[in-house]
């Protein structure tokens, strides 16, 4: 499949193959028409936005590219004031995110958030609160996958960053998501806990659908089989994992020169 | 081997001592209620009931300040429903106090819940200004609503309640301090009891961390509504037992001066302590009412002063003062050889 490229000025839909519009269409989540300006600084103006469930998609770009809005956005935390969400075919854009939360879409912070005062095992309880009765993993399950075990009873205020994001992750998927959006993950994590984490992304089931926003091209190009580039708020790149990986303007975007010239090439 | 018997000794006082302390509030209460009831001043008794009301709307800001983690002055409001529900099913001689009870206890979760609708939405100062709002219009409305709070004048000779249809009212002030006690340490037993367990878990991650409880699905705004109605209902009983000590009621009773006093015993019995608050407000009546029985006019300045000292000598409050003296004895003492010297940010949790 070929690279589509957007031009700055005009928004071109996704060219994703349309198998896959019709399966975000029925089962996972469609966004249309997102704008979303801090008074007069436009930070996301996106034509559309789709994850089918099992997608592995990465949205990647450089700072203010509008990657955490369009996360804040798809996930309820960020009301949008133009535009359509919707969520195995029904319109959700007024839904705030606990109900989105409790329909399946999961996220995590780009800040990891714990709850400070609780212990590490009762802050996965609190996620997986609406499946405590019939849970699909227990917390101590997902202590185990995330490596936390040894933590269970220590307040999350204690621990570490990389172990924060680990808890972040599982919390997340204690609310058993079916679309999980992940905000840089990998961010501030040290080799062996960025092994750690792609080894629990990697082994998550297939139907899962994950949305990952990461500077990290390792976590990238080891998770993700499809890449937006947003650049300004506006789509910049958009294809499969290997060729967008190997595109001189996206190397040359993050690199800070070219920048829309590269786009327009 | 003197250690070792040394440290089982301690073990044991340890474990002693945690069987023991729990109930040693409640017991330490008990007794001072009974010293108090035992003296032969009936000024004191009469003093002492009227402090219960108040202990009440202290414990109902606590549950929405410390637990909610919404600051609030407002629950003036509930408080107010109550008395004149109280108030006024008296005076048309419905006698019951059960009944009073339960109608003020509705009238307050019923006013609480409407409030809250706006309340539950914001956090923080916003709340404080909003419920500083709610406060001032209490008191607009219990002076302005004259067929049903008799104006600026007040009510008074409300009748006395009756414990049981067929028992005489409840006038001697032992048996009022008695049953304002039973009424406040129950209503406070059992608001303890609901925000225990799980529920206590859920608020805990709300107020730690708001954004992900919502992410995982949780109905924050809806918890904090809920919080503030059953808040409201226990300051609803409240102002019930302000009509059963008091026998009167003027707007200036639910006023902010009530809000202020209520939101100062919260700070002194540390802000999410519900027996805290019970004594907070005991001591800052005791204040008012006894200490500067003495020093007539003062009595505002004793106040100030003890908000002072409560800030800078007990921050956290009464509760947090055990753990306060715990570490300071334990800087005191060498240091033990054991798993206790592990970095303290690795310590477990204790509770």
């Amino acid at each position: 499949m070929s690279i589509v490229r957007v031009d700055a000025d005009d928004r071109v839909p996704s060219r994703r193959a349309s198998g896959d519009l019709d399966r975000a269409h029925s089962g996972g989540l469609v966004a249309t028409g997102l704008r979303h300006a801090y008074q007069r600084l436009t930070v996301l103006d996106l034509d559309s936005f789709t994850v089918a469930p099992g997608d592995r998609h990465a949205i990647i770009g450089p700072n203010g590219a509008g990657k955490s809005t369009l996360l804040n956005i798809l996930a309820g935390t960020t009301r949008t004031r133009t535009g359509t969400i919707t969520y195995n075919g029904t319109v959700i854009t007024r839904r705030g995110a606990g109900w989105r939360g409790r329909a399946g879409i999961g996220r995590t912070f780009q800040h990891p958030a714990v709850y400070p005062d609780l212990t590490v095992l009762d802050g996965v309880r609190i996620g997986g609160w609406h499946h405590r009765r019939h849970p699909e993993r227990t917390p101590l399950e997902l202590l185990e996958l995330v490596g936390l075990t040894d933590y269970a009873d220590y307040p999350a205020a204690a621990l570490s960053h990389g172990h924060r994001r680990m808890l972040d992750l599982a919390v997340a998927l204690a609310g058993q998501p079916r679309v999980l959006l992940l905000d840089e993950p990998a961010a501030g994590l040290t080799d062996t806990e960025t092994g750690r984490l792609l080894q629990v992304l990697t082994g998550l089931p297939g139907w899962m659908a994950i949305v990952l926003v990461e500077h990290h091209m390792d976590v990238v190009a080891a998770v993700a089989d499809w890449i937006t580039v947003l650049h300004q708020g506006r789509r910049h790149t958009d294809g499969p994992a290997d060729t967008v990986r190997a595109d001189p303007a996206v190397a040359a975007l993050y690199l800070g020169h070219g920048g829309d010239d590269a786009a327009r090439r | 081997m003197s250690a070792f018997t040394h440290a089982r000794t301690s073990d044991r006082i340890r474990l002693l001592l945690r069987r023991v302390l729990p109930w040693s509030a409640p017991v330490l209460a008990a007794l001072g209620i009974a010293a108090v009831v035992a003296w032969p001043d009936t000024y004191l008794h009469a003093t002492a009931a009227r402090m219960f009301p108040l202990a009440l709307l202290a414990v109902s800001v606590c549950v929405v300040t410390g637990h909610a983690g919404l600051p609030t002055l407002g629950q003036v409001a509930p408080y107010a429903a109550g008395a004149y529900t109280t108030a006024h099913l008296a005076l048309h001689g419905v006698a019951d106090a059960a009944l009073h009870l339960l109608a003020a206890a509705a009238a307050g979760a019923m006013v609480a819940a409407l409030v809250g609708v706006v309340l539950a939405r914001y956090r923080g100062t916003v709340v404080l200004m909003l419920s500083l709002a709610v406060a001032e219009l209490t008191t607009i409305t219990a002076s302005q609503w004259r067929t049903v709070s008799g104006g600026t004048d007040g009510l008074a000779g409300i009748p006395a309640p009756r414990l049981l249809p067929g028992l005489p009212p409840l006038l001697d002030d032992r048996a009022v301090l008695l049953y304002a006690a039973a009424v406040a340490a129950t209503a406070t037993a059992v608001a303890m009891r609901l925000l225990g367990g799980n529920r206590q878990l859920l608020l805990s991650a709300v107020r730690g961390n708001e954004a992900r409880a919502a992410a995982s699905g949780h109905r924050v705004t809806t918890y904090l509504w809920v919080v503030h109605a059953g808040a409201g209902a226990v300051a609803g009983i409240g102002g019930a037992l302000l009509i059963h000590t008091h026998r009167w009621i003027t707007p200036a009773d639910v006023g902010f001066t009530s809000a202020a006093l209520a939101l100062l015993a919260v700070v002194i019995g540390g802000t999410a302590s519900l027996p805290g608050a019970v004594v907070g407000a005991v001591m800052v009546l005791g204040v008012r009412d006894v200490v500067a029985v003495d020093l007539p006019g003062h009595a505002p300045l004793l106040l100030g002063a003890l908000f002072v000292a409560a800030v800078y000598l007990l921050p956290g409050g009464l509760t947090a003062l055990p753990a306060r003296l715990r570490r300071s004895l334990r800087v005191l003492r060498p240091p033990a050889n054991g798993p206790d010297t592990t970095a303290p940010h690795m310590s477990r949790r204790t509770s």
